[in-house]
Parts: structure tokens; sequence; C-alpha cells
């Protein structure tokens, strides 16, 4: 089945960008990995989740994690018939796996959200939307996340 | 001090999609740092915000730890009609901070 | 610093530094508008430091200065958001405007001691300023571009502190960096480099509030 190839390949894709660049050890690594599919399956209930009508924009290479800018859009009318009901952004590598879920309705005029988040370490980001016919739609981008070379090490 | 800064067109046409961008100025303590001698600093974020317009709700969003320091949000809302915008955030430990801004639609 | 990072500097309505502006404004209003123009303000942040009865004192000091003397309030502590966001507020009156640090024979043996500290090395790893900002700008350390270290946006809104911070916290940054023992805040060795890094950039137009990764 498609849909399930095309889940498999956000899942397996991230677990194989963590093991290429990996800086947490493989465990935690498997187990951020593991909380962000359970994070998409409660969003999806496990329905399919199709590759396509969403617009994820994210730097791919980050100046510091703590404050990424991520803006997600999605095609859509956006009339009463047709419009997108929510858009949830995940990322792969932190602590726990989601950054934010937006809620938004015909009123909306446009699909779009732009946040900014914080974002542990290299590897992906994914934005999930819901239609309004129940279908869901994502998008993914790998990002680098760079670190300042000098840290403050808390207050001295 | 709750302290917000939104900002929205103060008149726009009927019908024509607005953008607004909402901040916050919170430290979104994620719940996952700990201290110099290992003691886990609790979770202290915004967790909801809102956006209404003349007493509807059109906008919403669920804040998680990994949103940024100082939080913005920003989306968009059809201009259907003069009136105001009212917008809230709510957090842990009873945050609460709201923002009006008044719009006139031509 | 990223494409991303300069829009957040230019968004005035809600780019990060934007509530300490909001805040230095309030307290401008509560605190020193009874005696001071905000228009005389333009221009302070672009020749400062500045000597106050002999003494080099950077602008936070002045403020802190006027507070105990003149308000007879106690100081605000250093990186305090108080004297922060104030900073931040006096900052933007001279955004755009050339760094023009006063030189005369009065300041000058600060700014030797200044350009002193910047050639010193320090620390375990034995690095002096010039070695990487002036030497080594633009290549990369632990993959992050050195800068030259142009004091050009103090405060700014560091990503990495995730709120607003003072050229002061930045040099203990650094010498944190270079496993050297930081000087208490409000040291006299900080206030002769900060001189010595306005100097240095004398000319470059004053943006603050910046925001750097």
């Amino acid at each position: 089945m498609t849909t399930r190839r095309e889940f498999l390949l956000l899942s397996c894709g991230a677990l194989a960008a963590a093991g290429a660049q990996a800086q947490l050890p493989p465990k935690v690594a498997a187990a951020r990995a593991q909380g962000l599919e359970e994070a998409l399956r409660r969003v999806t209930g496990g329905a399919e989740l199709r590759i396509g009508k969403v617009a994820l924009d994210v730097p791919p290479l980050i100046d510091n994690g703590n404050s990424v800018p991520i803006t997600v859009t999605v095609q859509s009318p956006m009339t009463a018939a047709e419009h997108v009901r929510s858009i949830h952004i995940f990322t792969e590598k932190n602590p726990q796996p989601n950054i934010l879920a937006a809620r938004l309705g015909p009123r909306a005029g446009r699909a779009a959200v732009t946040t900014r988040a914080r974002i542990a370490d290299s590897g992906r980001v994914i934005a999930v939307a819901q239609l309004s016919d129940g279908s869901f739609w994502a998008d993914n981008a790998d990002v680098v996340v760079t670190v300042s070379a000098c840290l403050e090490d808390g207050f001295i | 001090m709750a302290r917000v800064a939104v900002s929205v067109p103060e008149s726009a046409r009927r019908g024509e999609v607005i953008e607004i961008r909402a901040l916050a100025g919170h430290h979104m303590e994620s719940g996952f740092r700990r201290t110099q001698l290992g003691e886990l600093i609790p979770r202290d974020i915004i967790r909801h915000f809102s956006c209404s317009y003349n007493g509807v709700e059109v906008f919403s969003a669920e804040l998680h730890p990994a949103v940024a320091a100082n939080p913005l949000i920003a989306f968009t809302t059809v201009a259907t009609e003069s009136g105001t915008l009212e917008f809230r955030w709510t957090g842990d430990n009873g945050y609460s901070a709201t923002h009006t801004a008044k719009i006139t639609v031509v | 610093m990223s494409r991303e990072t300069r829009a957040m500097q230019d968004d005035d309505k809600t780019g990060p530094a934007v509530l300490a502006l909001l805040e230095g404004e309030d307290l401008w209003k509560r605190n020193c508008a009874a005696c001071h123009g905000i228009e005389k303000m333009k221009g302070v942040a672009a020749r400062y430091l500045a000597l106050h009865r002999e003494k080099l004192v950077n602008l936070d000091q002045r403020i802190n200065i006027c507070r105990t003397e003149q308000q007879k309030a106690p100081a605000f502590a250093y990186e305090s958001r108080e004297l922060l966001s104030l900073s931040a507020f006096l900052g933007k009156q001279s955004k755009g405007m050339p760094i023009a640090v006063q030189m005369d024979p009065q300041t000058g043996p600060f700014l030797e001691a200044g350009r002193k500290a910047f050639h010193q090395r320090r620390g375990q790893l034995n690095l002096a300023c010039n070695q990487c900002h002036d030497d080594n700008w633009g290549k990369s350390l632990a993959g992050t571009p050195i800068p030259q270290a142009h004091p050009t946006g103090y405060p700014i809104y560091r990503l990495e502190w995730q709120g607003m911070g003072s050229l002061q916290r930045r040099l203990r940054n650094c010498m944190i960096g270079v496993r050297a023992e930081p000087y208490a805040y409000g040291a006299g060795e900080y206030v002769v480099l900060e001189l010595f890094l306005m100097w240095r950039a004398r000319g470059m137009k004053l943006e603050t509030p910046a925001v750097r990764p």
C-alpha cells in the first residue's frame, strides 16, 4: 500500500539520518525516533499519511537550535467545503517530538502558520496537515543544527 | 508581568486575508534542562494560544516545550467585519496574557 | 549570521528584542522622562563609552549613576531585565548612526589599556582576542563562523541565551570559551576592552538591539 510505504519512508528515513549524523547515543536516538512515530500516529489515528500539498519552510542550516523559524503552508481553497482543519509540526531528535499544533478553518483564508522552534540536533522536521475531508498530508525537511563554538556553561 | 506584542493591520478590505503576528514574552522552560547539581528544572511554558474575532475563535494553537522562548505565532485570518480581535495565551503555573486590537473593515 | 536571523532582527513589530524595547520605553517614561527629553538621547549610545568624573563608564554604568545619584534609587543589577531593557531602548535611539566614540587625551590611556587587553593571551587555551577576531575572522570554529567581533548591536537578543544580554555578558562568554576565569561584572577590565572594541568599530552603524546566534 502506497500510504504505509510513504509513512515508513518518513520514519525509516528519519532513523537512517539519525545513524548518519548521530550525536546522540543510539538508544536515545532510537527512543526519540519511536516517540516521533507515536506522535504521528496519535495525530493520524493510524490513517494514511500522504506526502504532498504541504510545504515546510525551514532553513537547512541553522544558526542556533534555540530559535528556528518554521513556516508551514498548505495548498487549499480554505472554503467551508474544503479547508485545512489543523497543522502539526514535529521534530525528530528532541526529547519529545511535538512542536506546535494549530487549529485553522475556513476563516483563516490561507493555510499558513509560522513559529520559532527549538531543534535539539540535526535531523528531520515534519509538518502534517489534516484536511476537512479527514485526509492527512505531510512534508518533511532535513536540517543541520550548529552550536555556538564557545558555550557559557551556566552562570559563573 | 505578561508582556506581549501583536502586529495586526488597523484596517483591511472586506474579504482580504490579513497576516497576524503574535509575540509573547515567556522563558518557555522546557522541563528537560537540569541545574548544575543535576536537578530537573520543572516545565513552565505557554500551553495554548487563541485568537477570537468579534467573539468567534478563528485560530488556536497548542504549544509544546519545543517552541522557542518568547514564542512567536504568525497566522492569517479573513477580514470579515470591523470589530475586535482578542488574543489569549495561557500556560503552566497560572500564566495568562491577553491583548486586544481593533480592526476597521471597509 | 543567517538570513533568517537577520529577518528576526529586522522585524520591528514582533522580533524577539521587541519586548525588551517595550519594557525599556515603559521604564524610560516612569524613571527618566521627567528630566530627560528622548530626543536628546539620540546619538548617546553611538558615542558611548565616555568619561564621567575622569572614570570610564559604559552606558549601563551611566544609567546606574543617574539612578543612584539623581533618582536616589537603588542601582539596577547587571544583566537585570530593567537595565537591559533600558539600555536597549536608549541604544535604539541611535540606531543607524555611525559609532563615534570620542577620542581625546583623557580617554587615550583607557583606549591603550583596551588595546593591550585585546592582544593579551588568556585562559587555558592561551588565546588573545586578536588571534581569532583579527587574524582568523570568517573561518570556521567548531562549525560556526568567527565574526570580526564588532559590538554594533548591544544589548543583543542572543538565540544562545534565549534572551537579551550586554556586551559584558558576551565578553564573559568569550573568556569562558578560552577557559579563562571571567572578571566580575562591572570590572574595569571589561570597560576598557569595550572602549577599544567600540573604537575599533568606529564608523560602523549601530544596530541596537541586534539579534545574534
